[in-house]
């Protein structure tokens, strides 16, 4: 497997610049000769398709949503990261770069990091030219936030609604190419393969949710921007439909796969309340610039009236441990104190899993009404969900997982390694490393569809030229014809157990052995058992109703079938990788205060996984990670 | 809790459609409805029959994907809320809820409770963005927004496009979903180059998309799970009639 990253010459803070004056460009009166494949409609998706669209390709977009309007970047709430330093707080592009570096637990790609976070400004100003309402001052300018990871105000919002704003954004300006033909939007379609002809990506074979058809469509480049997997657990904060079938299937076409095992648990989401959950709320981290997260000091106190338990006997532990970062320590350092102080009996809530953020300290200081402004829409969520008001009683929280920092391999040029077929945003691995800092997703998803994949498919596109191949070539018909038989086998399985009720097994065995905390032991026995259940799975499935017309139950199958690989992959990941950094924390690797261990002389690579075949065990290939601008340090919140 | 659900079912587009009744028993009442739902779903797969169709994704409330008059109302009876952030704690035990598609000759029923609202996507792609080509913005502090005229465009940009507004009024009409897009855009400084042209070209993709005319009563508003005000479709009231004037005296 060839794992060229292409990073340019030249010193860090001039590479973009120096691979942009590189690259080839397509002249514009070619580049109407070249069709374009984005699957996906989100953050990534939709700046990409739009931009590109704009430039005079001609573009095909798809998504599964009834209108690309409802991808899942809509739910992102906190905000987005960019190195503006309108706060003159010291903020600027190196220091963004380096607390993204840092905060990945330093293993991501250097320049990647860097051009993120140089272009961080430009997506500001076109958001803004868009019409985004991004919060402002009373003088009329941008105003900010401050963010985990971070001791700079850096991060831009509309309200607790960012991620609808910026793609609301985004869909605009795809709506405006739509309806000026350069691009085709296809909805309620669902990419089942890809179609790779003479090792270049060609085109994919969807299925049309609402009549059952299949269809191959071909392309001159294919662009995935179909998100991260974290279903894989059953209940996280993902929509229902998001899943790793794009992703998972180029990997079995020879796209290789990057640190399955990174997966986040965000720290502040609402509790799991019963059996009948099917997915868990995210409560913004914005939350924790005025809300101190505690539980009770005696476990003895854990059920009594939070108000009722006096300061002197409550522990603040993230203030307590991480004093000059206190309630703001990154993600996967609150996640796993929070879970500590369960494992401790000092839980809180229905089954002890849960801890408290109070806000009465900011409410007596600030107000209600101020806090109200910044937070109104997600305390009224909240109170949606579990039926308690958070302004009297201080709100409930528990980890849960929220993002997948792994993802397709890809180079410099966003190119995985298919030839011609790319990775965009949550699905590809490139710039968050072990660990992703807040409001750094929408950032990345934008980067790489309004700045980055615009100049990097052109040099792709005029190196290889026009090569769409037809929709009736041998090629692309026997992988249409594999697909056909996968769906007509799922439609036929005519066993006792729903998709669904594999779905949550699968999740909970993710969950308890490649969760929070994983450890060798753990990692094996779940290998073992997601095997099993996939043989069952092969056996016992039952899926109602035919495959010709919208049928839920068959989507859910195919997706569920998938993820079956998936989680043994991960935990094949998590078990090959010795060392504890960012979310993946091996309990065999921690120091004796529970704080993670680093493994830099052996695991400072990417771990790049090829697939073999069916039941074969795929083959670990590595992307060293060199680190030249900034010194491998232990990661310190203290 | 124990519950009788009236729930309509409809194999396609031609098809007549009926009313199922379905007794479902042991629903939490930390459930959503959808998890109610779910959990319906999964008995009649025991029972070996298919499954309810409907939308919904996030979850949470902002996808707008998610749909279902429930008892009548679009989204259920609680205010301020999408279907799948209404709790079963609402309902009481042993009650008969109704459950329908949402209504309207703009929305065909794709099957049972699933309906097409892409007429939606085309009112937004009549004019529902301000143009600017990826790369040429100005510094986005460049331009000062008054915070009231930010505040009022974010208020009519927290529109999910779910269409409760549509199946709620009884001329089906689209003008609150379209009158907050026109108004968010139009409120702020970089709307206004094409702001006049926006107004026509939605307000006519509106019309022909076969939506109802707007009469003021103000169910829309009502039923809105992010409380988009009336306001606003006096405001797309009042640009249209501007750029008609201008239309014809230009």
């Amino acid at each position: 497997m060839n794992l060229d990253s292409k990073i340019p010459e030249g010193p860090l803070s001039e590479k973009w610049d120096n691979h942009r004056f590189s690259s080839k460009l397509v002249n514009p009166a070619n580049k109407r000769k070249y069709r374009i494949i984005v699957v996906g409609s989100g953050l990534a998706g939709g700046s990409a398709a739009a931009t590109l669209g704009e430039l005079g390709y001609n573009v095909d977009c798809f998504c599964y949503q009834d209108s690309p309007r409802r991808a899942h970047s809509i739910a992102a709430q906190g905000g987005i990261n960019a190195a503006k330093n309108y706060q003159n707080d010291g903020d600027s592009t190196h220091r963004l770069f380096y607390d993204t570096v840092k905060g990945g637990d330093f293993r991501s790609r250097e320049a990647n990091v860097y051009r993120l976070a140089q272009v961080s400004t430009n997506i500001i100003d076109q958001c803004v030219a868009q019409g985004v309402p991004f919060a402002r001052e009373y003088g009329g300018l941008l105003a900010n936030r401050s963010f985990g990871g971070a001791q700079v105000s850096r991060t831009f919002y509309a309200r607790g609604q960012t991620g609808q704003q910026l793609l609301l954004g985004a869909y605009s300006a795809l709506s405006r190419q739509i309806s000026a033909g350069q691009v085709k939007m296809h909805t309620r379609q669902e990419m089942l393969d890809i179609v790779v002809v003479d090792g270049h990506a060609k085109g994919i074979i969807t299925r049309n949710l609402a009549t059952g058809e299949t269809k191959a469509w071909t392309a001159d480049a294919v662009l995935l921007c179909t998100g991260g997997y974290g279903n894989v657990y059953y209940l996280s904060t993902n929509a229902i439909g998001c899943n790793v079938t794009a992703t998972y299937r180029a990997y079995r076409r020879g796209a290789g796969f990057a640190n399955p095992c990174f997966t986040q648990i965000h720290p502040t989401c609402i509790p799991v309340s019963g059996d009948h959950q099917s997915k868990l709320t995210l409560m913004s981290e914005s939350l924790r610039n005025d809300g101190r997260v505690w539980v009770p000091k005696n476990a003895e106190d854990s059920t009594k009236n939070p108000n009722e338990i006096p300061e002197d006997a409550r522990d603040y532990y993230l203030e307590r441990k991480y004093p000059s970062f206190g309630n703001l320590a990154p993600r996967d350092i609150s996640s796993r104190s929070a879970k500590e102080a369960c494992d401790e009996g000092r839980g809180v809530g229905p089954g002890g899993r849960g801890v408290y953020l109070d806000f009465a300290d900011s409410i007596s200081r600030l107000g209600e009404s101020a806090i109200r402004e910044r937070y109104g829409n997600l305390f009224q969520m909240y109170e949606r969900i579990t039926g308690e008001n958070a302004y009297q009683r201080p709100m409930r929280i528990y980890p849960a997982i929220h993002y997948t920092m792994g993802g397709l391999w890809v180079d410099y040029n966003l190119m995985t390694t298919i030839p011609g077929c790319f990775a965009l945003g949550e699905a590809n691995f490139s710039d968050h490393g072990a660990n992703r800092l807040g409001a750094s997703a929408l950032m990345q998803g934008l980067s790489d569809g309004y700045f980055v994949i615009p100049y990097t498919i052109g040099d792709y596109l005029a190196r290889s030229g026009t090569g769409s191949i037809s929709p009736d070539s041998p090629e692309v018909k026997e992988v249409m014809e594999s697909v056909r038989q996968r769906v007509d086998q799922l439609t036929s399985a005519s066993g006792k157990r729903s998709s669904r009720s594999y779905h949550k097994e699968l999740g909970q065995i993710m969950w308890d052995y490649a969760g929070m905390a994983r450890n060798a032991t753990g990692l094996e026995k779940a290998i073992g058992q997601i095997q099993d259940l996939r043989d069952d799975f092969n056996k016992n499935l039952l899926v109602p109703g035919s495959g010709d017309t919208l049928n839920a139950e068959l989507e859910r199958a195919g997706r569920v079938r998938d993820f079956l690989d998936f989680g043994e992959l991960l935990c094949r990941d998590a078990f090959e990788r010795n060392e504890s950094c960012g979310g993946h924390f091996r309990e065999e690797y921690q120091t004796e205060d529970g704080e993670a261990t680093r493994d830099d002389e052996n695991f400072a690579h990417a771990a790049v996984w090829e697939y073999k075949g069916e039941e074969k065990t795929p083959t670990r290939h590595k992307e060293e990670l060199k680190y030249d601008n900034v010194k491998l340090a232990v990661r310190s919140y203290k | 809790m124990n519950l009788i659900l009236k729930v309509w079912r409809q194999d396609g587009a031609d098809d007549e459609g009926r009313f199922e009744t379905h007794q479902i028993n042991g629903v939490s009442e930390d459930s959503s409805f959808l998890e109610m739902m779910d959990q319906l779903n999964e008995q009649l797969l025991e029972e070996g029959n298919e499954p309810i169709l409907f939308d919904h994704d996030c979850r949470e409330g902002v996808c707008g994907t998610c749909s279902l008059t429930i008892n009548g109302f679009a989204h259920g009876p609680e205010n301020s809320t999408t279907t799948c952030q209404l709790h079963m704690r609402k309902f009481s035990d042993g009650e008969t809820i109704t459950v329908e598609p949402f209504r309207a000759r703009a929305f065909p029923v794709v099957r049972d409770l699933v309906v097409d609202r892409s007429a939606f996507d085309r009112i937004t792609q009549a004019g529902g963005f301000i143009t600017v080509r990826t790369g040429s913005a100005p510094d986005g502090n460049a331009l000062p927004v008054p915070k009231d005229d930010s505040d009022k465009a974010m208020d009519a940009a927290a529109c999910i496009g779910c269409g409760a507004c549509v199946a709620s009024c009884k001329n089906a009409s689209a003008m609150l979903f379209t009158a907050a897009k026109a108004g968010h855009l139009n409120l702020l400084p970089q709307g206004q180059a094409e702001k006049d042209k926006r107004v026509l070209s939605m307000v006519s993709a509106m019309d022909k998309s076969g939506f109802g005319n707007c009469r003021n009563y103000g169910e829309c508003s009502a039923a809105c799970p992010k409380d988009i005000s009336l306001d606003y479709i006096a405001k797309l009231n009042r640009d249209h009639v501007k750029a008609k004037i201008k239309k014809i005296f230009a």
